[in-house]
């Protein structure tokens, strides 16, 4: 039983961070339609902006919430002038030409982040600094890390606004009109460019978001962790179905679920990506437009 | 006719003796001639990536776990079956039929699915390969093979390109390849048109997988081991890079692709890791201003001839630049 609740608790806490790595990757994909491939490589600037100013306030301030608070939305406003420039300088000068150009581009600023990052924090593996306070809670006759049920109910609670923010507000109705049709929404005087730097600044507050539960989770990170976010938020995207938030979200929990029980149910830990691709080729080849996704005939 | 097989034969002597000039006399060091391996070695790579990404238009990722199949099968060979080196060529014809099997294998979901889909079921089957050679025990698992003959040297490389720029060439000038041609610019009409779209991309992935097995097959026996770690993400980008950049839907571009990518990451290695920045960065200038990469669907008599044309006659093959 107390393991059954403890793996439930672990289930729950990788899915919300690949629920909302996919999210934020899917914001871009969604509205633009481009399969960023630089978006773990934001991933990993978020990080380390989150560990450098961190690390740096700790010197100054006591209190872990404060730290937590002023990191993060530091850290995401660094991260989206990041994302916007990105997109000014390799993405817009490409919108009208193929969308394979766009990708490989995309693949560019992915290597161009990842490899300055590098260069500028050095290989050697960090340590988050642990933002959240480390106590137990007891739940169901088992204690429960503090921090993993505040990375949950973190993730959930981003996840209600941005679908609230996505529906209800102005910003958001363009959004989706954006996403839907971008010559049309143009011509009924929305301002595409607009929505689209939003649509990259939205995914960089989540990436970075997504960065700090993964680094209060995890805490060891190097220079090459968005690598593998970049994939593994790339496929709950697709597995969810393109474009839709309730899909990413469903894709990010699969994902979760299947790295947290094929290495109970299976003899070897490292089979669990053999798992996770037989799934996920076996759901395209069922339903080939992803679990709640729209039909799409868009070549890239 | 005949003057086009003077020309041939031309061009291969040039060839040989330019190899046995490098080779024999030593003209170049050795961490050079291993660069002019990898170019020889890539080139073949990217050929076979650009059957599928170029030729046929599909976003596919699968090239690292042909590559993989190709190495492992080879190198089983020759430790096993193929002990001598005159059956190198037999270790080869292996380690590219047993990719040639596996691409028939991710042909199938490229029947229904497209675009992003089948780009993530492409990259799930090539991960799904390096984890099997990650757990298989008789394969070394993670630790790879080691101590695999060293068979591959550079008349090799460039023997095997030669023959398959030839392939290439007369197979995507022959009725198959302009079969993936009109599927890459509209699947519909292709198909009422009575061309077996099922067929014509079953042949480009079992062509583009033998290739890329023969790649991986000559890497492992010139660098005398195989590792699964050889064939993750980062190879996967490094050859959309070379593809990208070359230019798609041509084996000029192939080539130059291979050559500029590992021109930048193998001899700009006193730049450190900024080599990476600028190879990010000379890929994103490339697609700006040349979104079909440097030899976009024309090969290099085509290019220079539009370019000859272009400074001759300042106002015709206007089009040539500005694609639309």
């Amino acid at each position: 039983m107390n393991i059954i609740v403890q793996q439930f608790v672990n289930f729950l806490q990788l899915g919300s961070i690949y629920a909302l790595t996919a999210i934020s990757f899917s914001m871009v994909y969604g509205i633009v339609g481009l399969v960023n491939f630089a978006h773990g490589s934001i991933f990993t600037v978020s990080m380390y902006f989150l560990y450098f100013l961190s690390t740096w306030l700790f010197n100054y301030i006591e209190s872990t919430w404060l730290v937590y608070v002023i990191s993060l939305s530091v850290a995401s406003f660094a991260t989206s002038v990041i994302a916007v420039l990105i997109e000014r300088l390799a993405y817009r000068p490409l919108r009208s030409a193929k969308a394979v150009a766009l990708v490989v581009s995309s693949v560019g600023v992915g290597i161009l982040l990842e490899y300055l990052v590098l260069n500028f924090a050095g290989s050697k593996a960090k340590r988050m600094p642990r933002i959240i306070p480390n106590q137990g809670v007891a739940l169901l006759g088992v204690t429960i890390p503090l921090y993993k049920i505040m990375i949950i109910v973190i993730a959930i609670i981003a996840m209600i606004a941005l679908t609230q923010l996505i529906k209800r507000t102005r910003l958001g109705t363009s959004m989706r009109a954006v996403a839907q049709d971008r010559v049309a929404a143009g011509l009924m005087g929305i301002s595409t460019n607009r929505v689209i730097s939003y649509a990259f600044i939205f995914g960089a507050v989540l990436a970075t978001l997504a960065g700090s539960l993964y680094g209060t989770a995890y805490s060891i990170f190097a220079y090459n962790v968005g690598d593998t976010i970049n994939w593994w938020s790339f496929i709950a995207a697709v597995v969810g179905g393109i474009g839709s938030i309730a899909g990413a979200v469903l894709g990010g929990f699969i994902l979760g679920g299947i790295s947290i029980l094929a290495p109970i149910l299976l003899p070897v830990s490292s089979y669990k990506d053999i798992v996770a691709f037989a799934v996920l080729i076996i759901v395209l080849m069922i339903k080939p437009t992803g679990l709640l996704g729209k039909r799409s005939s868009e070549k890239i | 006719m005949k003057k086009k097989e003077w020309r041939n034969i031309l061009v291969v002597l040039v060839l040989v003796a330019a190899l046995v000039l490098v080779k024999e006399l030593k003209l170049v060091s050795t961490s050079n001639l291993l660069i002019l391996q990898y170019i020889g070695i890539y080139s073949i790579l990217v050929l076979g990536i650009n059957i599928v990404n170029g030729y046929l238009g599909i976003f596919s990722l699968a090239h690292a776990g042909f590559m993989a199949v190709g190495a492992y099968a080879a190198a089983l060979s020759t430790r096993y079956l193929f002990t001598s080196q005159w059956m190198f060529p037999l270790a080869l014809l292996v380690g590219g039929l047993a990719s040639l099997c596996v691409g028939l294998l991710v042909a199938i979901p490229s029947f229904k699915s497209k675009g992003d889909y089948l780009a993530i079921i492409t990259l799930g089957f090539s991960l799904m390969i390096q984890s099997i050679f990650m757990n298989a025990e008789f394969v070394g698992a993670s630790r790879g093979m080691n101590n695999i003959a060293i068979y591959t040297n550079i008349y090799w490389v460039y023997g095997v390109l030669f023959v398959m720029i030839q392939v290439v060439m007369r197979f995507v000038n022959s009725k198959y390849g302009r079969n993936l041609k009109a599927i890459r610019e509209d699947q519909v009409a292709t198909e009422l048109v009575s061309v077996n779209v099922r067929q014509a991309k079953t042949i480009a992935f079992a062509l583009s997988a033998f290739l890329a097995g023969i790649a991986g097959a000559l890497m492992c026996h010139l660098l005398g081991y195989t590792s699964p770690s050889s064939y993750g993400y980062n190879n996967i980008i490094d050859g959309l890079v070379m593809v990208y950049i070359g230019g798609v839907g041509s084996i000029t571009g192939s080539i130059a692709g291979a050559l500029l990518w590992q021109i930048i990451i193998q001899t700009l290695k006193d730049l450190g890791t900024w080599r990476w920045v600028v190879g990010g960065l000379l890929l994103c200038v490339v697609m700006i201003f040349m979104p079909n990469g440097i030899f976009g669907y024309q090969e290099i008599g085509t290019a220079v001839r539009g370019l000859f044309a272009r400074l001759t006659k300042k106002h015709a093959k206007e089009d040539v630049t500005h694609g639309e």
